[in-house]
């Protein structure tokens, strides 16, 4: 008879309803420092406006005032520490299958380790270690990957039996576990008192802090952010750091010139009960069982509980609402499940006596990943938000890199993954993110398995010739909003469905790309490509050339009619974009890049080519469909469908070339494939796609034309050695480092970005070597697949990490691609990496705890090639990411 | 021994019937959007009919309930002669005139009804050339009475009722040659049936009732919320207008001895009834008609029995009591149902069960565990029966079955118990009785938009 003792609740507003919390936070607001309800007025200028108290602002205001920034201005309209940071849960957990999210959350566990020591603000730090379970064989491979990726960033992890886990948390019923992963140094934390300790050190380093003060908007001028408007007036200001939660798109939206933070917030629950009878210890570990889709820790000697449910409840879709705010209630029914799975992992819990239910809005992200970065279109204007619901684990590292990005022009680490302009306007339709995010939350617990594409928010942009691939079996996966056929199911052969197709062994498509890879090998193979970036620049003069010889590491000086493979490189030497450039004319160049890169590249072009009417910049992706004709049989296609010579003495490779195909004239035809194989590239204007495609099908036909996917491309260029921008190339990798030195010219007679830097890595060596490896000892069928982010071993001693992998159906071997670094065996200092370290040792890839014997090469297999090559040039590019 | 959902809900389906008012031209003119019906018997066979039909000389629709005790003869013969007194006392002069001439002449008469039928619901065809000359002399007679004035819907009730219990009566004094028909008169008239029967002819609902089925009306409240309406009264001892009536047509001798433990005479449970003639024959009738009756009349003890205090017959009446309502667009849905269901639910839980079933929206106030004690373990079965409930709804096709499975089924916490149902539908026949009654319902859903617009 539970329900007598329920109150039926309809009206009672959220904070009524909720007295402890405020008691709570009432008596932790006694320890900061921060002003009261009217403070001073504000500046009238400062060099960088945060808006935002939560964790993640007053992080960004900690780490700039470290770094010497002074001048600076934290606005939060409520109160500090009072959105999602109050409410959170506090776990602080390292273990992230995404490796620049474990090294954010890896910092931020040693930040706020010290942080009550440094600021004298208690933070309730404890150090309990967390435990996942899994209840699957599956499951506890994933486990083992992020044990392999922890293990070799020196942090504490192992993998443990059920019987272990009894061991460290008595109360976990284990009789449906195969194992476990411990995590010993995983912490809990009052996130909101870590936030006010970071509020209060920022403070006095000299950042102000006005509480009760809300951005409108932000103003911009020619690019630049020139200052905030909020309801106590104006603050000019050189930065403006959104750092709004779950607002942060509302308040990228609310200025003339819009900034897209594609996230939207999700309803998120956990459980607070009273003490147990006999109080739980504050050091107990955290439990996450993510096969029943809750995490467990403990609070108060009771237990705070909550999980990521499978039917998730957006809000705020229609931008903040204060009706949905004050209705913001517990929901029983909907944490229902979630109760079950609890009670199903402690059975012994039925008896404690619960507290309240908190309903916590966080805020999710297309991708599952956070936003951080620079806008595309407003320089200066700086966002860290869409935490995903890991915020206070990533609060510390991530407002230190945002940090650096703005003092430095650049993180110390990789964050392309993370990176704001991984996405464009197309991610920022409300309907669009409120769809994916309730893909996206339950996703936080779903099984993270190779080649997984999301479900909704697809078929926004289509090629041309989508629904005749669809027809012939085409299936797809999305890359920045464009489906690409991975593969063709043949007819009368069908796959698994989507659920069962997870695995991380050999998957159900093995022998269908296969199949598509001899064909591309033996006569021709149509890949349709059209979602890659593509920009045309031109000028009246020579102002395009002189300004992409210095944006470009590689000569672009050609003959009309080449095309060059070059890195758009940054100040140290590092990969911003990895494109081909073709020379339409004297003074116009035709440039492909990846399909990621659209946002990117743009910006980061457009900041650097000079303000010149005469230099026209267009993207022009949307105007041209891309056919891949691969394999030896193109030739052959391609003149007859021409009646022009293709052959390698009138065409040779790394040729562009206006010429009609079928009755469609005007079309691009590059002596490309992206893959080492013969054949070429057709960009064709969209309307005559159908009709190339059609002609191209029909005339192929007696050559076995047939169609091919993505995987069958990635395949055929891994087992080349192709580097992938994005994948294997990024800002923090070289031409050098990468075997790609042909690729720049160092004495193209002018200087370029990037220069210096390569010429002191041409001088004393590269830190990291792209390196190729082939399993040895690795069973297709039986053995689980590498995938990416499997730790390297030399000699048994861990070297770096493989970036991509692929099954090679030439060399019936695995192929791994990956960087190898030389640590010093004392220090661990990095040593320069010589081809003679490379060649001379004895290699291991760790695939989830299990290591594979593997061959290194630093040069591809030649007998893979079959294609006469320009002198001066081979093909090396690729534009591919998974 | 346990039945299975799937084996439950073959039990529960087997008798459901739905009926939807064909639309014309997209829209349904008729203030009735549809019924569903289903009973489910606890005695063997059921004791309980039912009876839907569209009045095709006249406007309107019929729907009734009859709940037969000591056998189920009676109550079959009301649920298939009742519409046709009632359809017939509706019907205009000229029409009653043309329907004769029809017969006189052998033509193809006009259809009167149009059954909704279960295919378990049947008519006894050796009874029907009986049953139909006494329905031909009933209109003889009111085309010979013809009083010019329009028919009025309760007198036609009222009329139809009476009429109807009459000739059940002299059926079984006249007797027939046939042996089998004579058996089956004397059948239909010693046992007993109560009806309750509803005419909606747009926004006109009235309520015939005789016994203890009863009608109730689904109200809407402006906040979403449901309320029940009571559209008949019970004719039992806990009616005591009820009891005032039948102690008003008796000598004051026989007061103590007329209602006892909550029967009439100590015997019967609802005060009126059709047929049941030992409680409305003299006791010379009763004699005379057991004597010259068939030997398996001869040999019912139940029959011989002559009630306790039996002095000044009739005790029993068929005679309706009329409510008239008029639909207004709150008015949802009618629920008619035999005393199987009010025994085991409170009208307003009938309300907010059919209410959000109709509706599709399941206004589960929103749980709170505020200042009070609660257990993970509480708070966890509270939810799992709190999804059961919803889950129950969408298994279901049909409002009364979903009624049923409610009736059945319910837990302490109004709540289906799929233990409790599988435990109460797999009760041997003999056990069955005890347990629960047999449940018959129609749930009439109305149309607002038509019944807005009178």
């Amino acid at each position: 008879a539970a329900g007598m003792f329920l109150r039926l609740l309809s009206d009672i507003q959220w904070r009524a309803a909720h007295p402890k919390w405020r008691r709570m936070t009432s008596s932790q607001r006694s320890t900061s420092s921060t002003p009261e309800p009217h403070p001073v007025s504000l500046p009238a200028q400062a060099q960088v406006v945060i808006c935002g108290g939560g964790i993640m602002g007053t992080s960004v205001a900690y780490h700039l005032s470290k770094m010497g920034w002074k001048d600076i201005v934290l606005l939060e309209q409520g109160r500090l520490a009072a959105g999602t940071t109050r409410f959170c849960a506090g776990i602080v957990s390292t273990a992230r299958p995404v490796s620049i999210e474990l090294k954010m959350a890896h910092y931020s566990n040693k930040l706020y380790q010290q942080l009550e020591q440094e600021t004298g603000v208690q933070t309730g730090y404890m150090k309990t270690g967390s435990i996942s379970l899994a209840q699957t064989q599956d499951r506890l491979i994933s486990l083992k990957r992020i044990a392999s990726s922890l293990n070799v960033m020196g942090i504490p992890c192992e993998i443990i039996s059920p019987k272990k886990v009894v061991q460290l948390h008595p109360l976990i019923n284990i009789h449906d576990l195969v194992g476990a992963m411990y995590v010993p140094e995983d912490a809990l934390v009052s996130s909101a008192n870590v936030s006010l300790a970071l509020a209060t050190a920022a403070s006095r380093n000299g950042v102000q802090i006005h509480e009760r003060t809300s951005v409108s908007h932000v103003t911009v001028q020619k690019g630049r952010v020139t200052g905030v408007e909020t309801d106590r007036g104006r603050i000019q200001c050189e930065y403006f750091v959104n750092c709004a939660g779950q607002w942060a798109y509302e308040l990228g939206h609310s200025g003339e010139e819009p900034v897209h933070i594609p996230l939207h917030a999700c309803e998120h629950f956990y459980l607070l009960t009273h003490p147990l009878k006999e109080p739980l210890s504050s050091s107990l570990p955290t439990v996450v069982d993510p096969d029943g889709r809750i995490y467990i820790r403990n609070w108060q000697g009771g237990i705070l509980s909550g999980g990521f449910e499978k039917n998730p409840k957006p809000l705020f879709t229609e931008g903040r609402n204060q009706l949905e705010i004050q209705n913001l209630q517990e929901d029983w029914d909907h944490f229902g499940p979630l109760l079950s799975a609890l009670l199903r992992r402690m059975p012994g819990l039925e008896t404690l006596q619960i507290m309240q239910l908190v309903n916590c809005p966080e805020s999710f992200t297309p991708d599952m990943r956070c936003i951080m970065g620079e806008s595309p279109t407003a320089r200066g204007y700086f966002v860290l938000a869409g935490m995903n619901s890991a915020g206070i684990s990533y609060g510390g590292g991530a407002g230190k890199y945002l940090a650096e990005w703005m003092v430095n022009g650049y993180p110390s680490e990789n964050v392309w993954p993370l990176d704001l302009k991984r996405f464009g306007t197309l991610q920022s339709s409300r309907t669009f993110l409120r769809h994916r995010v309730m893909e996206v939350m339950p996703l936080m617990c779903d099984l993270k398995v190779p080649r997984w594409d999301f479900q909704t928010g697809r078929q926004l942009r289509t090629s041309p010739l989508y629904d005749r691939l669809d027809a012939q079996g085409a299936r797809w996966m999305e890359k920045h909003g464009f489906e690409r056929v991975k593969y063709f199911v043949p007819p009368g052969k069908d796959l698994l469905d989507l659920d069962h197709s997870k695995t991380f062994y050999k998957p159900d498509w093995f022998d269908i790309v296969g199949s598509e890879v001899k064909c591309c090998k033996e006569a021709v193979c149509v890949i349709d490509m059209s979602s890659f970036t593509k920009f045309e620049i031109s000028s009246t003069g020579d102002q395009a050339l002189e300004s992409l010889q210095y944006l470009f590491s590689n000569d672009l000086d050609v003959p009309v009619g080449h095309v060059v493979h070059t890195g758009m490189l940054n100040e140290k030497g590092g990969y911003e974009n990895d494109c081909s450039i073709a020379r339409l004319s004297k003074r116009s160049f035709f440039m492909i890049s990846p399909t990621d890169q659209q946002v990117h590249c743009w910006a980061w072009l457009k900041k650097r080519l000079p303000d010149d009417n005469n230099l026209i910049m267009e993207d022009v992706t949307w105007k041209y469909t891309a056919l891949n004709l691969i394999g030896p049989r193109a030739v052959d296609v391609l003149s007859e469908l021409s009646y022009a010579p293709m052959t390698a003495e009138h065409f040779p490779s790394l040729f562009c070339k206006e010429m009609s195909v079928g009755y469609a004239n005007g079309i691009r035809v590059m002596s490309i494939t992206h893959t080492g194989e013969p054949g070429f590239v057709l960009y064709i204007p969209i309307e005559y796609a159908l009709h190339v495609y059609n002609e191209v099908m029909n005339m192929g036909q007696k050559y076995g034309i047939r169609n091919a996917g993505y995987y069958a491309l990635r395949s055929l260029r891994i087992e080349k050695f192709f580097a992938f921008w994005g994948q294997d190339l990024d800002a923090f990798t070289t031409p050098m480092e990468c075997g790609r030195e042909f690729q720049v010219k160092l004495e193209k007679g002018m200087q370029f970005l990037g220069q210096e830097a390569l010429l002191e890595q041409k001088q004393n060596g590269v830190y990291k070597r792209f390196t190729m490896f082939i399993l040895e000892d690795h069973d297709t069928d039986m053995d689980l697949w590498p995938w990416w982010g499997e730790p390297i071993f030399r000699n048994g001693r861990y070297v770096g990490k493989t970036t991509s992998s692929a099954y090679s159906y030439t060399l019936e071997r695995h192929v791994c691609l990956g960087f190898v670094h030389h640590y010093d065996e004392k220090t661990g200092e990095e040593l320069v990496v010589t081809t003679d370290f490379i060649n001379q040792g004895e290699y291991e890839i760790d695939i989830a705890g299990q290591r594979f014997q593997a061959k290194a090469k630093l040069y591809p297999f030649s007998s893979l090639f079959t294609q006469r090559r320009r002198k001066d040039e081979v093909e090396l590019s690729g534009y591919q990411r998974e | 021994f346990y039945l299975t959902p799937p084996q439950v809900n073959s039990i529960l389906k087997a008798n459901e019937y739905s009926f939807k008012v064909p639309e014309f031209d997209g829209k349904n003119v008729s203030s009735v959007l549809g019924f569903d019906s289903n009973q489910l018997p606890a005695n063997a066979p059921i004791e309980d009919r039912r009876s839907a039909a569209t009045c095709l000389q006249t406007r309107g629709m019929l729907l009734g309930v009859f709940d037969g005790h000591a056998g189920c003869a009676c109550a079959q013969a009301v649920s298939e002669r009742l519409f046709y007194y009632i359809a017939v006392s509706l019907l205009p002069h000229e029409t009653l005139l043309e329907i004769e001439n029809a017969v006189e002449s052998g033509r193809a008469l006009l259809p009167i009804l149009q059954w909704h039928k279960h295919p378990n619901d049947y008519f006894s065809k050796e009874a029907s050339k009986l049953y139909f000359n006494s329905l031909r002399t009933y209109w003889q007679e009111l085309i010979d009475l013809n009083s010019g004035e329009t028919t009025d819907v309760r007198e036609a009730l009222i009329n139809a009722f009476k009429r109807l219990d009459n000739d059940i009566s002299l059926e079984a004094q006249v007797g027939d040659p046939n042996s089998f028909l004579n058996y089956l008169v004397l059948r239909v008239a010693f046992s007993g049936a109560t009806a309750c029967v509803a005419h909606v002819d747009g926004v006109d609902l009235h309520i015939a009732n005789t016994g203890d089925s009863r009608a109730m009306l689904g109200v809407q409240e402006e906040d979403g919320s449901w309320s029940a309406v009571n559209l008949s009264y019970d004719h039992n001892a806990q009616n005591e207008h009820e009891v005032e009536r039948v102690k008003m047509e008796h000598p004051k001798s026989e007061e103590k001895s007329l209602v006892k433990q909550d029967r009439l005479l100590g015997l019967l449970m609802p005060f009126r009834a059709f047929g049941d003639v030992k409680f409305k024959w003299s006791i010379e009738l009763q004699k005379r008609v057991v004597e010259s009756g068939p030997d398996q009349l001869n040999d019912n003890e139940y029959t011989k029995f002559i009630p306790p205090n039996y002095h000044t017959p009739p005790y029993l009446t068929a005679e309706p009591e009329v409510i008239h309502h008029k639909l207004r667009p709150q008015d949802k849905f009618l629920v008619l149902a035999t005393d199987g269901l009010w025994e085991t639910m409170h009208r307003q839980d009938v309300a907010r069960i059919v209410g959000e079933y109709l509706t599709g929206v399941h206004h589960q106030q929103p749980i709170a565990v505020g200042g009070y004690k609660v257990t993970l373990g509480q708070m966890h079965g509270l939810l799992t029966e709190r999804r059961a409930r919803i889950s129950s709804v969408f298994e279901d096709q049909n409002a009364a079955t979903h009624l049923i499975r409610h009736a059945v089924g319910n837990n302490e916490f109004g709540t289906v118990d799929h233990e409790r149902l599988s435990k109460m539908l797999s009760l041997p026949e003999e056990l069955a009785r005890m347990y629960r009654d047999d449940i018959t319902i129609i749930v009439v859903q109305f149309n607002s938009h038509v019944i807005g617009a009178y």
